[in-house]
């Protein structure tokens, strides 16, 4: 049998495919057929490497060179120069964007050098659609050696022992969630795999199922073990074809090679996963909602306790967790709870995956350390602010987070300091900001995401949710108050006092957290009608400078409202009230006679 | 497909399958083991790179030896292909000239595992192309 | 029971446990506000979706402020219902709730009936802290004959929804749409009429605003009376007489027979009937009827069909044409009193006072919504002209009345007109659930076995639980007999018979919690199901102080035969008292 001397990982994430790995990864293929190297050089298809900033990933192995935005074209080259040349195609390396240097290997770029992957462990690294590979990384072997070996009991005191607490957005320790639904008596209990993810930006999920389903499957079947339940059901989103395609393909493999199923391994025990497509309302991502949902009906929340691991779907005692909280489980048992509880604070143990976005260099999915500071995921992993920037603030934990600033960034990150700092952790969302995003716009923003997805069964997240994002729509386009500021103080804290569920518990985040960290750009809106950040689009006034304004009527034909006057040759006037604010007279002017305020 | 019927069947299957994995296990911690670069560019392929390399990596394998071989361009010892370098983790690296694959076994057998010193060794201070700017 | 101790404000309170905070509190007479939660203990309802917010209540070491008609009391809960967190809360969820309603309660159809006006005058609500032109969630209105759709009003409380799927098993109403924009409706948002919906009008009688109220006819009643060339005359259904003196003040379970007829006439009518007497009518073709199917049945004959289901209910009629189209031919063809009562009034009455069918005018008030349904349906009509002109309910005769000056307290007692108006307890008890059959038995005692009933009463038929089941000894004859009231036991039942669980000889079925009693048309109960009770006992009052407790002792009844029916199940009973019912997939 040939013994390959390189392994070509392509990475077949969502991203990376739409922008044709999969052609890439035929070139690369044929063009190494064309060399006769396929003894040498095997290429295999991975889930995502998280630098989805600069994809198409290719990655080569053993070398570790790591070759980023590959054209289909890029794969001759690549294959003719470094696999049977060994000269690396210099111009695909990675530029750090501060030396402007080609990073050689994986191993020295920033972004990967603080990071530790547990629930990403298998992601960019395997093929997730061959079982062979994550046997041979002792996939199952978790799963084999609890349930021939141990007490569901003995178990859930590991995951206890390990302090993982749910990555879905709440924290909840996960041994205890397992322990009060194993203690639950029930003929029949349930374990579901919340893969709804819902947060704007947040694809942590998606990345895991599509590039390690297997670690997911392997824990629920754990889990099942553990709570003394024999069916799984995985609750995804059905925008998610490729996760879908890739578990359904690995949920086939489990049980033709007896990994699930009837007398898994001989030990007694059956366990067995279903799917159930969601239809990609955000809050079915809570736990009851979800269940509703998958009982059928409208996909509501609703008041707990009665609690899932009590009373769940079809009544029966249910524990729900998220994916990123499963894909950590059989590593736990692999190496040890001793061993997770080492990574992390005192309370927030292991690691946690965050989607980096906005004004930040390297977008993507990291998984660091819990205890990281913002500091180093923003700049150094993220590699710092675009375009060389101001840094103003981040956005943690999604639309039910908040706004954190300067003063937090060497705050170490973990579920305890986000909340007390006014955000959360929540599904791992990270968005960057600078000194050009105006903190009302930013809230206003997520607002609209909770209106939008706001279920409609209370009165304060239905309506409530709809008033802030008014006031905050009334303050943006220079209509509001002082008053409103303290209205929508007391709105937001009746809503989070008030809300069924934790969407309309935590939809106010972005308001208050922006409202404590830069009221005074709030006070700028309304007392002075100005967006410091320039954001705001009715707040800008545009003027023309007399003494600068040579009276060449290029404004004049510019305007799509008529709102600048004035004779030939004469200085111009723009109508205050006719302007429309669209900038046209300012990319116009040649000779900076416009003045934007 | 046959069902896995018991712990110790999946656990030698998964004897039997991780050592396609090597290769990348091995990327993940490249520092702690043996790295062997062969230089592969036209001269070295020509005098028999190539050869030198199967026969390294499947000695590694056979062995289950710490050691990952890569391949790199020229080193500009020309005059002594094959070359290949090897890093042993905490020591310098060394690089062996006019290297075939009976050599290529000795120095994993004499240099790399037992730590024997061997000749043939080209004295360093050395650049390779790669790294000149 | 196991009892656990809590505090609130102050107050230490022993509860069972389960209970939940609103309830312990109302033990030591605190009445925390709710809007969305409703509790007819008697009838075993219960909607509690938890999503008005405004009963919520501040737990100490609880991070936010709690539901408190969903929470369960802990030992040792410190609970405060009116400290400035709660209050400022409640009065936020409020005036959102308010923001989002359309502000025309003077011209609303339920103003001064309405939960959430009570509420907002109870909590001194004198602004609404909004933005200035905040936007309002609009939906398009819904007519339909019995019922009237403003989504407008709705504020989510989700009490039709519960009603109509939960109670009633219809499921014609459920949330639709999301966030903002989220209300009730049928699905689609189509029009109730081609929904599944039965008209039972029990959506209605829960509603706490104005979102769903009826159709209301009184306007083209007003007109007739006003017009010298129509003679008008009313029927009164058994149930009004135990409910419409609620609307001027007594308590509930007040018969006002006599007022009402009082009313009724210084309104103008030219004759004021009672439906009683069809409902005597109604047990002679039905209870003949069921004899009939059972004497056969017993002879052996192979298609008789049993048991025999009672036919009175207009919403019930809907619902099995609606989702038991296999079993059309199982329900009595027997139309329902208040049709009968139209068909004879055209028909025979109309002869007798030798006007033409179309100027006479017949209205009928009914304690129910899907009446004004039945009335229109086109069997009933003769070229175009109804038996039934108008059917208006309690409530509405109630502000008839109110309108039009009469005092009804002052009114002195009166009796029905002759010959429509005579009646029996057997009819009265038309009003509650079990009353048509207990009807039925009465007569059909007699005639099956030939002999004086001893003991008129059925006790074994009558009381408030869902489904009741009793055998009746028909002089060595066993007679299975079933009831069921609300349409969801009515669906178990029917289930039952499909699958052959179930045998029974006979059955009646009621829409309406309680029967007609608990009808969308009557005095709204406001969740307080001990005012059905209470008029649950009026009926059997009424019944037990009349004369003639038998149908087929009624001398006008009898007289009617005589003159102009025949006997029962003759063929002009046929054409007159009898109807047929539709596959309304088929429609």
């Amino acid at each position: 049998m040939a013994q390959f001397k390189m392994h070509l990982l392509v990475c077949g994430g969502t991203g990376c495919r739409a922008s044709q790995s999969e052609i890439i990864v035929e070139n690369l293929k044929s063009e190494i057929k064309n060399l006769g190297l396929e003894n040498d050089a095997q290429v295999v298809i991975t889930g995502c490497f998280g630098f989805c900033e600069k994809g198409p990933i290719v990655k080569i192995v053993p070398d570790n060179t790591f070759y980023t935005q590959v054209k289909p074209e890029d794969c001759a080259e690549i294959v003719r120069e470094h696999i049977l040349k060994g000269r690396k195609v210099k111009r695909l390396l990675y530029e750090d964007p501060e030396t402007q240097k080609h990073i050689e290997d994986s191993k020295h770029m920033n972004f990967y050098q603080k990071q530790i992957r547990i629930a990403l462990r298998n992601c960019g690294f395997i093929d997730p659609e061959n079982i062979d590979e994550y046997i041979a990384r002792d996939g199952y072997a978790a799963l084999g050696n609890i349930i021939t070996g141990m007490s569901p009991q003995e178990a859930i005191d590991i995951m206890k022992k390990s302090g993982l607490r749910g990555r879905g957005g709440g924290g909840f320790p996960t041994g205890i969630k397992w322990e009060i639904a194993s203690k639950s008596k029930a003929d029949q209990k349930y374990v579901v795999c919340n893969a709804d993810e819902g947060d704007p930006g947040a694809f942590m999920d998606r990345s895991i199922l599509e590039g390690d389903p297997h670690s997911v499957i392997e824990a629920m079947a754990i889990c099942g073990y553990c709570i003394g339940a024999t069916k799984g059901i995985v609750y995804i989103r059905a925008e998610y074809p490729l996760a879908i395609k890739r578990l359904k393909i690995a949920a086939r493999q489990s049980r033709a090679y007896g990994l699930l199923g009837q007398d898994i391994l001989g030990s007694g025990f059956s366990f067995d996963i279903e799917l159930r497509y969601g239809a990609g309302a955000f809050v079915c991502g809570e736990e009851t909602a979800l269940i509703k949902s998958m009982e059928g009906l409208r996909g509501e929340p609703t008041v707990k306790p009665p609690f899932p691991a009590e009373k769940g779907y079809l009544g029966k005692p249910t524990n729900v967790n998220n994916v990123e909280t499963f894909a950590n489980v059989p590593a736990i048992f692999l190496k040890g709870a001793d061993w997770f509880s080492s990574i992390g604070t005192a309370k927030s143990k292991g690691t946690k995956v965050f989607a980096l976005a906005g004004k930040i260099n390297n977008v993507g999915l990291i998984e660091v350390p819990m205890g990281i500071t913002l500091r180093e995921v923003i700049f150094e992993i993220g590699g710092g602010i675009k375009d060389g920037k101001k840094f103003k603030a981040v956005q943690t934990g999604g639309p039910s987070g908040g706004c954190l600033t300067e003063k937090h960034l060497d705050t170490p990150i973990d579920f305890d300091n986000l909340i007390a700092a006014g955000s959360m952790m929540g599904s791992g969302g990270m968005i960057v900001m600078d000194e050009d995003d105006c903190m009302v716009s930013v809230a206003k923003f997520y607002l609209e995401f909770t209106v939008e997805e706001s279920c409609g069964k209370c009165a304060p997240c239905r309506i409530g949710n709809k008033r802030l994002h008014e006031i905050l729509e009334k303050i943006c386009s220079g209509k509001g108050v002082e008053a409103d500021i303290d209205y929508l103080k007391n709105l937001s804290r009746v809503i989070k006092d008030t809300a069924l569920c934790g969407l309309g518990q935590t939809s106010p985040n972005p308001v208050l957290s922006t409202i404590e960290h830069f009221h005074d750009e709030y006070l700028a809106h309304v007392k002075e009608r100005i967006c410091p950040a320039g954001s705001c689009k009715a707040l800008k006034l545009y003027t023309i400078l007399p003494d600068k304004c040579t009276g060449c009527t290029a404004c004049v034909r510019a305007c799509p409202v008529d709102a600048i006057t004035g004779e030939k040759r004469q200085a111009h006037v723009i109508d205050v009230n006719k302007c429309i604010r669209c900038g046209a007279c300012y990319e116009k002017c040649k000779f900076t006679a416009i003045h934007v305020q | 497909m046959n069902k896995i019927k018991s712990l110790d069947d999946l656990r030698k299957m998964k004897q039997n399958l991780e050592h396609e994995m090597n290769i990348r296990e091995k990327s993940n911690e490249p520092e702690s083991l043996v790295q062997i670069r062969v230089a592969m560019a036209t001269c070295g392929i020509a005098s028999g790179a190539r050869t030198v390399m199967n026969t390294l990596v499947e000695k590694i394998e056979k062995d289950k030896i710490p050691a990952v071989v890569t391949q790199g361009g020229c080193m500009g010892y020309c005059y002594a292909e094959p070359t290949i370098e090897v890093k042993v983790p905490g020591k310098d690296p060394v690089v062996f000239g006019n290297v075939d694959s009976q050599r290529a076994i000795d120095i994993l057998v004499k240099y790399v595992v037992n730590g024997e010193l061997l000749e043939g060794i080209i004295p360093t201070n050395y650049q390779t192309i790669n790294e000149k700017k | 029971m196991e009892k656990i101790k809590i505090t609130i404000d102050n107050t230490e309170v022993e509860v069972s446990k389960g209970a939940t905070i609103y309830h312990a509190a109302k033990q030591i007479g605190i009445d925390i506000p709710v809007l969305c939660y409703l509790n007819l203990e008697h009838l075993n309802i219960e909607n509690r979706p938890g999503g008005c917010r405004i009963c919520v209540v501040e737990v100490e070491g609880r991070r936010n402020l709690a539901p408190s008609c969903s929470t369960e009391c802990t030992p040792g809960m410190v609970v405060h219902t009116h400290n400035l967190r709660v209050m400022n809360a409640r009065k936020t969820v409020l005036e959102l709730i308010l923001s989002d309603h359309p502000k025309e309660c003077l011209v609303c159809s339920s103003s001064g009936q309405c939960d959430l006006q009570k509420l907002s005058q109870m909590m001194g609500i004198r602004e609404i802290h909004a933005v200035e032109n905040a936007e309002m969630s609009t939906y398009r209105k819904d007519f339909s004959p019995a019922l009237r759709r403003d989504m407008d009003k709705c504020i989510m409380c989700r009490r039709c929804e519960t009603i109509c799927n939960d109670v009633q098993t219809v499921g014609a109403l459920s949330a639709v749409n999301r966030g903002f924009m989220s209300v009730v409706a049928p699905a689609f948002e189509q029009d109730l009429v081609d929904s599944p919906c039965t008209f039972c009008g029990q959506c209605v009688a829960v509603c706490p605003t104005g979102a769903l109220t009826p159709f209301d006819d009184t306007a083209k009643v007003i007109r007739a009376l006003s017009d010298p060339s129509k003679t008008v005359i009313v029927q009164t259904a058994p149930a009004v007489r135990a409910a419409l003196g609620e609307e001027f003040g007594l308590e509930p379970g007040t018969l006002v027979t006599g007022k009402m007829v009082a009313a009724l006439r210084s309104l103008g009518f030219d004759k004021v009937f009672d439906t009683d007497f069809a409902a005597d009518l109604t047990i002679m073709e039905e209870g003949t009827e069921l004899l009939d199917r059972i004497g056969r049945y017993l002879n052996g004959e192979k298609d008789v069909k049993l048991p025999i289901l009672t036919s009175c209910c207009p919403a019930w009629v809907n619902f099995f044409e609606e989702y038991y189209p296999d079993m059309l031919d199982i329900p009595s063809t027997a139309r329902s009193p208040q049709q009968m009562f139209g068909a004879i009034a055209k028909n025979y009455y109309a002869d007798l006072l030798k006007v033409k069918r179309e100027d006479l005018v017949v209205v009928s008030v009914m304690p129910c919504l899907a009446k004004k349904y039945e009335c229109q349906r086109e069997e009933f009509s003769t070229n175009g002209n109804r038996d039934v002109d108008f059917s208006i309910s309690t409530r509405e005769l109630a502000s008839l009345i109110k309108s039009c000056n009469i005092n009804f307290d002052s009114l002195t007692e009166e009796e029905f007109d002759q010959p429509l108006g005579e009646s029996t307890g057997a009819a009265v008890i038309f009003g509650a659930t079990g009353g048509v059959i207990e009807a039925a038995v009465r007569t059909a005692y007699e005639l099956f076995t030939g002999k004086k009933l001893e003991k008129i009463d059925f006790k074994e038929l009558r009381g408030l639980d869902g489904i009741r089941m009793a055998t009746v000894d028909f002089n060595g004859t066993p007679i299975h007999i079933g009831i069921a009231h609300q349409l969801g036991n009515a669906r178990k039942l029917l289930d039952g018979i499909r699958s052959g669980m179930y045998n029974f000889h006979a059955i009646e079925i009621m829409a309406c919690p309680g029967g007609c009693i608990g009808g969308a048309g009557q005095p709204l109960h406001h969740g307080h199901s001990d005012i059905i009770k209470a008029r649950f006992d009026a009926i059997y009052r009424e019944d037990s102080q009349k004369k003639i407790r038998k149908s087929h002792e009624n001398p006008f009844i009898i007289k009617l035969y005589e003159e102009f029916l025949g006997h029962p199940l003759s063929e002009k009973s046929h054409h007159l008292l009898h109807t047929h019912y539709f596959d309304k997939h088929k429609k």
